[in-house]
């Protein structure tokens, strides 16, 4: 039992490039581990690199900008008051209590004292802290801790943090959908290994991640992406193993109409008067000059040493080898095109057979006609699941189903999330909650009723029984 | 065209709760949509019927080489819709024999557990197996769950639901009280779930069941007593990250409302022409889209502590 236990460590030590999340108290910050890369997080700034070779889940003691790893806990014993006062009627705030100066707590830091011994110093030098409830007492230690103690732990990301992250983050880049609201879409869409699932989304590429999490490497993602190219910096964070990214495809929103026309080109030979080859290389061009890949850089640093190895070549030489270049540069934009083609093509092979097994929106597109577009390729008996930061669209989507029908199950909900402190004798709510974390509607997909057309927004309702729903519904 | 469909069935891979199929076969188990709230599970066999009140199903016709989300229409003229199961479609319809978790509650645990393909989770009590099944969606097609259940009967009958829905595989059933005898299993679960009247005593187990390198734990439960009980057990047994939560749905009905519109009388300030044209009628009225919440929610369901054990 013991021995396998060394091969499953390697798996938990933290490796150079692995992207991890650095935690600390409740904020988190997502890194990648890079040699002399400076980081700077909660106003403290440290190198990674003793990191590497540390299992994660480590906390680590920062000093002057080197991690050092944690000693095994010596417990906070030696804060734990000994003596503590019972109400505070003769506590009075004279601003004296503390006989430590700003500048005296300056020295100490530059002396090089840990963060502990900093909060033992000003425990010792405040009048006030015996006289305080253990309660008040426990209360000030936490709340100093968390000024002077310099630790930060590394962890391995999971969706779960990801999505704690963005939204204590940057919630503006997820459309402020917070991790439960995420768990309930991941949930309602059914994500789990083997399917094949549609995103649209414009979270940063979060919403990606954790489908791509759910599902294990089985399976596939199609991406449907807006603009000139998917974005999928929150899917980098997550660290996915090689063949994670086997399984994700992509396909620009912009070719679904020509998709259900049957009129999209992917063929390997596209005939230059072909139009919707023309969009696909102006597709590229556009993904090009946003997403400047590491290609032309490379490209300059050959010029460059080209241009110093041959200094003393002739001008034909050099004419020579500027079109060699040329024609390299050619090659690979072919090379490229073709590779976009390829891609193209495996995306629309496993969008035509209409048969998805999920479908995903979380975008700050509205979300209707996303949604009318999108749902054609699902298979029947299928869930799809549509998130919005605001209900109004929302509704429009409901109203717009109904009418149409091929669909039933369909629930508009949000969800509220209350934390709660747990401490003997002061267990309450949080004062504190988060307004909003968006609104979801889902359902699930149904054969389209072709027999009868008219007055199908009648009919969706299965029998004259439920008039009273129909009438509040429809 | 008969032919086709019949190859398909052939080819295509049969109905689980982890595994999509596309045709319905004999012994799936199909969810049976009548309306909005209104659904029924029905094993499907060659030969039988099933009695709704839009009329008889016949499973062999109606049934048996459908696709999954067709409409079926029944003898009385009423139809309906054959849906794929799924453990969120189980969990509205499951037989209950005891209380059951909500999707809700189960969506916020799975993600709070890190659940994924390939986790080892212990579970108990496994109850009516509503959060087992979604647990089992989730960790397939390489994970595992224990899940300990103490009464007999229960046991033994969802034991008999992992086989019907074809999960079987994934999932060890055990007949043992947790806080005596703990999940069976040491040093192997990347999460353990707890629902059961006193978590406190099984804390030590579930940490004994845990992997070396850590894991998550959550407990659910009713009471606040049993809350503030269950974390100071999980301090005491150095878990860290100790968090209680509580999540709530709320349910937006869509309505079409009509807002009548006051009559204000002639207004002697308007164009005396263009006020004759534009008197309004007596029942003027503003028709929106509006939502309505449900008259009666669920105000509460349990509270959801969460820790992380750390390696040791």
């Amino acid at each position: 039992m013991a021995d396998n236990v060394v091969e499953d460590d390697s798996m938990c030590r933290i490796k150079e490039d692995d992207y991890v999340v650095l935690k600390r108290g409740d904020i988190f910050k997502a890194v990648q581990i890079q040699p002399k890369k400076k980081v700077i997080f909660e106003k403290q700034w440290f190198f990674l690199e003793n990191a590497v070779g540390q299992l994660y889940s480590t906390t680590f003691e920062i000093v002057s900008g080197v991690l050092q790893p944690r000693k095994p806990k010596d417990t906070q014993s030696s804060t734990d008051a000994k003596e503590a006062g019972t109400d505070n009627r003769n506590i009075v705030d004279d601003g004296k209590s503390q006989k430590l100066t700003r500048d005296d707590i300056e020295t100490l830091k530059e002396q090089g004292l840990k963060g502990q011994e900093i909060i033992q110093q000003l425990i010792e030098n405040s009048s006030t802290f015996r006289d305080k409830t253990e309660y008040a007492q426990a209360k000030y230690i936490k709340k100093k801790k968390k000024k002077y103690e310099n630790t930060v732990t590394i962890l391995k990301p999971s969706c779960r943090i990801l999505a704690m992250m963005y939204h204590g983050r940057e919630p503006g880049k997820i459309c402020h959908l917070r991790y439960d609201t995420l768990a309930q879409i991941l949930t309602l869409a059914n994500i789990h290994a083997g399917s094949k699932v549609l995103v649209f989304e414009t979270c940063a590429g979060l919403v990606l991640g954790s489908i791509m999490e759910r599902m294990g490497g089985f399976g596939s993602v199609v991406q449907m992406y807006p603009g000139g190219g998917p974005v999928r910096q929150g899917v980098e964070s997550f660290g996915f193993p090689a063949h994670f990214h086997d399984t994700l495809h992509e396909f620009p929103i912009c070719h679904v109409n020509a998709l259900l026309a049957g009129t999209l080109d992917t063929s390997p030979d596209p005939s230059p008067d072909s139009k919707q080859s023309d969009v696909a290389v102006k597709e590229e061009q556009i993904h090009e000059t946003l997403q400047p890949k590491e290609e032309p850089q490379d490209s300059k640093e050959e010029q460059s040493m080209e241009t110093n190895s041959g200094a003393d070549g002739s001008h034909d030489q050099e004419k020579e080898e500027k079109e060699k270049r040329m024609e390299a540069k050619a090659e690979e934009k072919k090379k490229k095109q073709e590779e976009k083609r390829k891609k193209l093509a495996a995306a629309a092979a496993l969008l035509e057979g209409r048969n998805a097994d999920g479908l995903v929106i979380a975008s700050r597109f509205h979300p209707c006609p996303v949604l009318m577009g999108l749902l054609k390729f699902l298979a029947p008996s299928r869930p799809f699941v549509v998130y919005s930061q605001h209900k109004e669209p929302l509704i429009e989507c409901y109203t717009k189903l109904k009418e149409q029908g091929g669909t039933v199950n369909l629930r508009l909900t949000d969800t509220w999330l209350r934390h709660y402190q747990v401490l003997p004798n002061r267990t309450h709510p949080m004062l504190l909650m988060s307004g909003g974390g968006g609104y979801v509607l889902s359902g699930t997909t149904v054969t389209m009723n072709r027999s009868k057309t008219a007055g199908s927004q009648q009919s969706d309702e299965p029998a004259p029984k439920r008039l009273k729903v129909t009438k509040t519904e429809g | 065209m008969l032919e086709t469909v019949i190859m398909k069935i052939l080819t295509v891979l049969t109905m689980s709760f982890v595994e999509y199929s596309d045709f319905i076969q004999d012994g799936d188990v199909a969810i049976v949509y009548l309306g909005h709230e209104s659904m029924m599970p029905v094993k499907v066999q060659q030969g039988a019927q099933t009695q709704t009140r839009y009329g008889v199903i016949r499973h062999s016709t109606d049934l048996i080489g459908q696709r999954y989300g067709s409409k079926v229409t029944c003898s009385k003229g009423g139809w309906l819709y054959v849906l794929h199961p799924t453990p969120e479609l189980w969990t509205v319809t499951l037989p209950h024999r005891t209380q059951i978790l909500y999707t809700t509650d189960i969506a916020t645990i799975t993600m709070l557990l890190e659940l994924k393909p390939g986790s080892v989770v212990c579970e108990s009590g496994t109850g009516s197996g509503s959060l087992s099944h979604a647990i089992l969606r989730t960790i397939a097609p390489t994970g595992h769950l224990h899940t300990v259940e103490f009464h007999q009967q229960r046991a033994e009958k969802v034991e008999e639901e992992f086989k019907e829905h074809r999960v079987d595989h994934l999932v060890t059933v055990r007949n043992q009280d947790v806080c005596k005898d703990g999940f069976g299993v040491t040093a192997v679960a990347d999460a353990v779930f707890l629902d059961i009247p006193s978590p406190w005593e099984a804390v030590k187990h579930a940490k004994a069941s845990l992997k070396k390198q850590g894991g998550r734990v959550c407990s659910f439960s009713p009471c606040i007593e049993q809350v503030q009980k269950t974390c100071l057990a999980l301090v005491d047994q150095g878990f860290e990250e100790i968090s209680t939560v509580e999540v709530l749905l709320r349910v937006h009905d869509v309505r079409t409302t009509y807002f009548p519109l006051p009559d204000f009388g002639p207004d002697p300030s308007a164009q005396p022409d263009d006020a004759a044209e534009k008197t309004p009628p007596a029942q003027a009225s503003v028709t929106m889209k509006i939502t309505v919440p449900p008259r009666d929610i669920p105000g509460h369901t349990g509270y959801l502590t969460f820790a992380t054990k750390p390696r040791t």
